[in-house]
């Protein structure tokens, strides 16, 4: 099932031939088969798009793609950072898919000292202890979604909460997130087992307590089974309905307009305004024929940010501890679809986090921008952090 | 905790019976009567919903894409059976085993392959949208029918083992297929067709259970492990432990999802109560198993002596 694909541009070969400098190699990793594979497929897209649309180069220099399916599996992972390192000699890193799959990467990317960028993932102990100078978090500490819908139901004056998530870390995190800026009552906090495929006894349960809201945090298919269940029985629309993970442009294919009415927080969508934004969803609906995710915009962004840090040095990549500072200091220049983008001490972004809501338009289900519910935020963590 | 909430609860439960039952009533027949364990009977569910929700996008039309759903089911379960069953049934557990869990993975990299890794959308028809209030409290029609379907389904199922010549070699089978061949009946032909029924009905539960949960690419590997305890706990060949053991675990999975947690907050701190009540309910069923095996290893609807 290891699938590899490598992809090379040429940037005409004439030019290459002249070119004094080494290519710039990067791994990228992810998940690309199994259920989960949409996301890592999506990261991929969203890279490759990005490189095409620099001519196949960052800065002056030629890029070179090297791209492994982590299958999910941490160990798998582990082997693809020590293949990269050892025999790739990549001079990035991109992707590094879930945060169980990032956590066992970790040791070996620490070590290699070339910039990581996790367009994923962003657990908690990356955030805090466990940061490290060449790893970078470009999609989002774990919590932050969750962090800003706690406190969009706490602006909207919501009295009571009603929680439920998996039973598994990211589970407990998240609602840990939402209870860090909500202060109303918590009615019930409800942990399902990860397998779980129906949950009409939890939501009978829910409709007998009767809470002013609703937040929940169901990635992917179960987000899916949760939303058309709610629906189904009769509580979308009535119940003011809050989610991480359950609604996202990949969810909301399968949905359409059974998600309309929910609401959730993200820091990107598609209809972010700004230029790159409008520049990136136009190209990569042609490119690929439906919305990017916001796992595509995340892999959009490594690869701006990486040509910008490859400009910052001068092409000259093999100096490992100026090509991680350039990345650094390029996160807070590069152009980002999410409009505002910043690195923090602990390299995990300073972005802002928006509430939208997905809302029907005629037969078609579509994306509104609510409000920014923080500005600039920063995640939790970050003075468990030792870097400056 | 008050008596609407425990009827919907328990609808709830007959609901969750109904499809697992649809789904282990197969399963238990090929392991049974073919000593044959069929990891890839949750393909078969994963065929028939993403089968029965691309008909349906297409015609518009419920039955026409539950016919389609079941008659793929079946077709698939009859290559199944004629490519991969039939040269392993002299083998060893094992060997199955490892045969059809490649087709467990096949099918899920086949269903990215056609359909992509996107979950697909389905949608309930029209007709049956929404909820009517049932003993006080709102609950979606669809569900109602789901148990509708399941109730005919088992009565014909009832009828076709207990009342016909088919099932009577079936139940035959179920005891000593070699006995049953010697006396002169056509045992591969029954098998075939036997095999054909389970994948068909297995995939009726994948297109009734399309709209619900998400038609995605390995949707019927979490599913095939409920099967699995369902005809452990039924006895296995068994069609009538199948539907029994189905609706006990069922409905033993949904009350203890509900109500575990709040019995237990009787005795216990509250936060400690909903932790252990949720861990606790989520074990319920394997807990059931692990009984019945140690008491009745051949099932609760199985005599004994086998």
């Amino acid at each position: 099932m290891k699938k590899v694909t490598s992809a090379v541009f040429l940037a005409g070969s004439v030019l290459a031939a002249a070119s004094a400098h080494a290519d710039v190699t990067v791994g990228f990793s992810g998940v690309m088969s199994g259920p989960a594979a949409v996301l890592g497929q999506d990261q991929h897209d969203g890279f490759m798009l990005a490189i095409e649309q620099l001519g196949g180069k960052f800065g002056d220099q030629k890029v070179n793609v090297v791209s492994e399916d982590d299958q999910l599996k941490p160990d798998v992972g582990a082997q693809i950072m020590q293949k990269f390192i050892e025999r790739d000699k990549v001079d990035a890193i991109v992707g590094l898919g879930f945060s169980n799959v990032l956590m066992a990467e970790l040791r070996r990317v620490k070590e290699s000292g070339v910039p990581a960028l996790a367009t994923n993932a962003g657990p908690a102990p990356v955030a805090g202890k466990l940061c490290s100078k060449n790893l970078f978090g470009l999609a989002w500490q774990n919590d932050t979604m969750s962090e800003a819908m706690g406190q969009y139901v706490q602006d909207l004056g919501l009295k009571s909460a009603y929680l439920m998530a998996p039973s598994y870390q990211a589970g407990k995190d998240k609602l840990g997130g939402f209870k860090r800026y909500y202060k109303g009552k918590i009615v019930k906090e409800v942990y399902t087992p990860l397998g779980q495929l129906d949950y009409s006894a939890e939501i009978s349960n829910l409709q007998a307590a009767k809470p002013d809201a609703l937040f929940v945090f169901y990635p992917g298919g179960l987000g899916i089974n949760f939303v058309r269940q709610l629906g189904q029985a009769g509580l979308m629309g009535h119940l003011p309905f809050f989610s991480e993970g359950a609604i996202d442009s990949n969810t909301l294919v399968a949905l359409k307009t059974q998600a309309a009415g929910s609401i959730y927080g993200a820091t990107w969508s598609p209809v972010l305004d700004n230029a790159q934004n409008k520049k990136f969803v136009k190209a990569f609906q042609e490119k690929y024929g439906h919305t990017p995710s916001e796992y595509a915009a995340n892999a959009y962004d490594a690869a701006y940010l990486l040509d910008a840090a490859v400009r910052k040095v001068k092409g000259n990549v093999s100096d490992r501890a100026a090509f991680v500072a350039a990345v650094k200091e390029a996160g807070s220049t590069f152009p980002t679809v999410r409009g505002k983008f910043a690195f923090n001490t602990n390299n995990m972004p300073i972005q802002n986090v928006y509430a939208f809501k997905a809302v029907k338009e005629g037969d078609q289900i579509a994306v509104k921008k609510l409000a920014t519910v923080f500005t600039d935020h920063q995640d939790a963590y970050v003075s468990k952090c030792d870097l400056k | 905790m008050n008596s609407s909430l425990f009827l919907s609860q328990l609808l709830n439960g007959l609901q969750l019976g109904v499809l697992l039952f649809l789904l282990s009533s197969g399963l238990t027949l090929i392991f049974g009567i073919m000593n044959f364990i069929n990891l890839a009977h949750g393909s078969l569910y994963m065929v028939g919903a993403f089968i029965g929700a691309a008909t349906y996008n297409a015609s518009g039309s419920f039955l026409f894409s539950v016919a389609a759903a079941m008659a793929s089911a079946a077709i698939v379960g009859a290559l199944i059976e004629h490519l991969v069953a039939r040269p392993l049934y002299r083998y060893d557990h094992l060997y199955q085993v490892l045969a059809t869990f490649g087709l467990m993975m096949f099918f899920n990299e086949l269903a990215i392959v056609i359909w992509g890794n996107r979950p697909y959308f389905v949608e309930i028809p029209q007709f049956i949208r929404g909820a009517v209030t049932i003993f006080g409290a709102p609950y979606p029609v669809y569900r109602l029918l789901i148990i509708a379907i399941g109730i005919v389904v088992a009565f014909g199922a009832w009828f076709l083992i207990q009342r016909t010549r088919f099932g009577m070699l079936t139940r035959a089978g179920a005891t000593s297929s070699a006995m049953v061949s010697v006396l002169g009946v056509n045992i591969d032909l029954l098998k075939k067709a036997l095999f054909m029924l389970g994948a068909a009905l297995s995939g009726l539960a994948g297109t009734l259970a399309g709209p619900i949960l998400s038609v995605q690419s390995g949707m019927g590997d979490p599913v095939l492990i409920l099967a699995l305890v369902v005809i452990v706990v039924g006895g296995i060949g068994s069609i009538r432990g199948a539907l029994f053991a189905a609706i006990v675990i069922a409905i033993i999975d949904t009350l203890g999802r509900a109500y575990l947690p709040f019995l237990l907050g009787l005795v216990l701190p509250p936060s400690a109560a909903n932790t252990t009540g949720n861990a606790v309910a989520s074990m319920l069923i394997y807990i059931l198993m692990a009984f019945v095996l140690a008491f009745r290893p051949h099932g609760i609807m199985v005599s004994a002596k086998r």
